[in-house]
């Protein structure tokens, strides 16, 4: 054996390092465990974060690269340790959230006899990855983790996942790093096509009310001074989806706000009165149509994309623009006519002013007894940095936080959008703040979900990650409850939480904590919070029945959003 | 609902006809057949998928399919954009031989390929249609056992798979 031979493990950490990973989150357990005994070697270099479950782990990594626009790692061990990073996989790729998973496998001798904690993780996790890989040689793994790093990251990104084979974590190799650039399967750029980019902007120059909607592609794409641009020039209203939210700054003056079941009056209502609808970056999800067959059916659709198969999937546009949308939105902004349109704008403000009234007011300056989630996010946004990262669970305090929640910055929104993973909130927390420790992270989650991954207090307290939790506490699980009262006859079933003292449970971590019950303490305890120097609990007992609202019904078309 | 063939075009990398058919199982999509074969450049595989469905449907399962890392183009074409063959193999006892027998192996054009003391084994190549054909008037003669292949198929279309593989 020649001297520059190195052992699988070891390669799987210097490749981890030569693709510039810095911080990756894991779990140990035998099939994995050379790689853990090879990151002994080199935590000058490669840090790693214990999280306390699989799970947690995956949601950090991706908590992590949706903040830092890098790829997320994690590493996990086979059998329980691959399944447990499913959910995960599944919501990074709903998301396209780059991230490359790295599982033990048993030895390549095992595989397939069933042995201990042998699980076909390649075959369980295909439909959830962008791609995936079994590595059976010490020879396949450097090229494995490059293509993997290559695919999470390009074109629309997603979550790939490398299995390794104990034998070659622990067989000798040689390591000679070389970057993926490319391969012939795999078409990465699409280059924009001039004459779609004319007929866009003929649509676009002829229009009465043109209306735009961005989502999270412009993010992905790194397009958010070209939409800001191609709106200025052009004065086409824009709205925002779940995950768009942060392209465009919220004072711009053409954001009129967000699309979707719990989005704004305006926006969702307007869609069905313009007459040439431009999606930027956006798969026209089914929380943002309502009813297909009733949703800007008299608009022409203009399709800003670069996945080609989202084109025509579920709205069928009058024009495709393939490609990034960095490239089409600047190409495009060239082309088209300075404009403004304030007929059009008054009537998105003249909703707006109803909603306002109607429902925004009593959620933000409420008058009655009991506390709103609406006036906790308020009083965040009056301290909060103004890049600041909300990272937010799955329920009625998400969808109140994103409406509320001043979003100035990209890359401060991190939810679980597509897959609507409770317990994702907590761990994502982590993640994103072990990118930046001097960034204000917000993690704003319900009595719910904390609970699906509490345990990961454990990992805030071992990193001192300081993260500002604000649990919303209503003792119900709080979305399935207003369905269950305005679809199921208010038949409460299995909905209603006896919950622990999280507080102590919080100080048990020794995390600080605080219990706010009534408004005359609230405003002091969000202060506290955003100044302390270190992780904090902040639990806000909430009005136990309140609803969210503007909505749109499931079946209902966009124009029947209601405020009540 | 019509029928249409798919043409995948890939690398061949373990897995990849996994990944292809959980698009269909997705969707709820039944794969009439289905055939699998290195093209003639090495390394890369020639998959044929026959399905019935709807032409906005076969457009969003081919773009999936060509969304795959490893699937380097996918195509679809309706039956009259391509030609295409498929084969059957008809099992006969021995005893069942007779003058009638001879007469519909000639009308069909088919071969005996095997003889055994017990059985002929008989080969016909063709359409779906042909070979079922001559599979209902063979119930009649104590068919044994019958198997048909998937379809294997050319496009007409002037497009040679080395352009797509760069």
């Amino acid at each position: 054996m020649k001297d520059s031979m190195i052992r699988g493990a070891d390669i799987v950490v210097r490749s981890l390092i030569a693709e510039n990973a810095e911080i990756i989150f894991g779990y140990p357990g035998g099939a994995i465990m050379p790689v853990y005994d090879a990151l002994h070697d080199y935590h000058d270099q490669l840090r790693h974060v214990l999280t306390r479950h699989e799970q947690g782990a995956i949601h950090a990594a991706q908590g992590y690269a949706r903040v830092s626009g890098k790829v997320g790692v994690c590493i996990a061990t086979s059998g329980p340790g691959a399944t447990n990073l499913i959910t995960g996989l599944a919501d990074a790729q709903i998301d396209s959230t780059p991230l490359v998973c790295i599982t033990g496998q048993v030895a390549s001798h095992l595989l397939g006899t069933d042995a201990f904690q042998e699980t076909d993780v390649v075959g369980i996790s295909m439909p959830a990855t962008k791609w995936n890989i079994q590595v059976r040689r010490v020879e396949d793994i450097a090229p494995a983790i490059a293509k993997g790093f290559y695919i999470a990251k390009s074109g629309r990104p997603g979550p790939v996942l490398i299995d390794i084979t104990k034998d070659a974590q622990t067989n000798f190799g040689e390591f000679n790093y070389s970057k993926c650039l490319g391969f012939r399967s795999y078409r990465t750029h699409i280059p924009v096509e001039k004459s779609a980019i004319q007929e866009a902007a003929f649509l676009i120059n002829m229009a009465k009310r043109p209306y735009l909607l961005f989502g999270q592609g412009v993010v992905l794409g790194e397009a958010e001074e070209e939409l800001k641009a191609f709106l200025d020039k052009s004065g086409i209203p824009a709205a925002s989806t779940l995950l768009g939210s942060g392209a465009l700054s919220e004072d711009h003056p053409n954001y009129v706000g967000k699309l979707g079941m719990h989005g704004n009056y305006a926006p969702n209502l307007l869609t069905n009165q313009c007459d040439v609808l431009i999606a930027v970056g956006m798969r026209f999800d089914d929380r943002v149509t309502g009813d297909l067959k009733r949703y800007a059916k008299q608009a022409k659709v203009i399709h800003l994309e670069l996945d080609p198969a989202e084109i025509n999937k579920i709205v069928k546009c009058e024009v495709a623009v393939l490609g990034s949308c960095k490239d089409s939105l600047s190409l495009l902004a060239d082309a088209v006519n300075v404009n403004a349109y304030p007929d059009w704008m008054a009537k998105f403000q003249e909703l707006a002013d109803q909603e306002n009234a109607t429902v925004i007011q009593p959620d933000l300056k409420p008058t009655k007894a009991g506390l709103t989630m609406g006036e906790v996010i308020h009083q965040i946004n009056q301290y909060k940095a103004d890049d600041a990262i909300l990272v937010t669970d799955v329920g009625q305090h998400q969808m109140i936080a994103w409406r509320y929640f001043n979003y100035k910055k990209p890359r401060t929104q991190v939810t679980s959008g597509g897959l609507g993973t409770m317990g994702f909130a907590l761990p994502a927390a982590l993640g994103a703040q072990m990118y930046d420790f001097s960034r204000q992270v917000v993690c704003v989650v319900g009595d719910g979900g904390i609970q699906m991954t509490i345990q990961e207090l454990g990992t805030i307290m071992q990193t001192k990650a300081p993260v500002k939790i604000v649990l919303l506490n209503n003792n119900f699980l709080g979305m399935v409850r207003q369905w269950q009262q305005m679809f199921f006859d208010k038949r409460y079933s299995f909905t209603e939480l006896d919950n622990p003292d999280f507080v102590k449970i919080a100080e048990a971590y020794n995390i600080q904590a605080q219990k706010v019950t009534e408004r005359g303490d609230l405003q002091e305890a969000i202060e506290d919070m955003l100044i302390h120097d270190g992780p904090y609990f902040l639990e806000v007992v909430v009005e136990k029945e309140d609803n969210v609202f503007p909505m749109i019904a499931t079946g209902c078309s966009v124009e029947e959003v209601r405020l009540s | 609902m019509k029928r249409y063939t798919i043409f995948v075009i890939t690398e061949n990398f373990i897995g990849i006809l996994n990944r292809i058919t959980i698009i269909f199982t997705r969707r709820g999509i039944n794969i009439d057949a289905l055939t699998a074969s290195e093209s003639r450049l090495e390394g890369i595989h020639r998959i044929t998928i026959e399905v019935t469905a709807s032409e906005d449907t076969v457009i969003q399962l081919v773009n999936q399919i060509e969304k795959i890392i490893d699937v380097i183009k996918a195509f679809y074409h309706e039956d009259e954009s391509v030609v295409y063959q498929e084969i059957a193999l008809y099992k006969i006892p021995v005893s069942r031989l007779d003058g009638g027998l001879e007469k519909i192996i000639r009308q069909h054009n088919a071969k005996i390929i095997a003889a055994e003391p017990d059985f002929v084994v008989l080969e016909l190549t063709g359409h779906k249609e042909q070979t079922q054909e001559l599979l209902e008037i063979l119930k009649g003669y104590g068919l044994l056992e019958f198997a048909r292949s998937g379809r294997v198929a050319v496009a007409k279309r002037m497009l040679t798979i080395d352009s797509f593989v760069k």
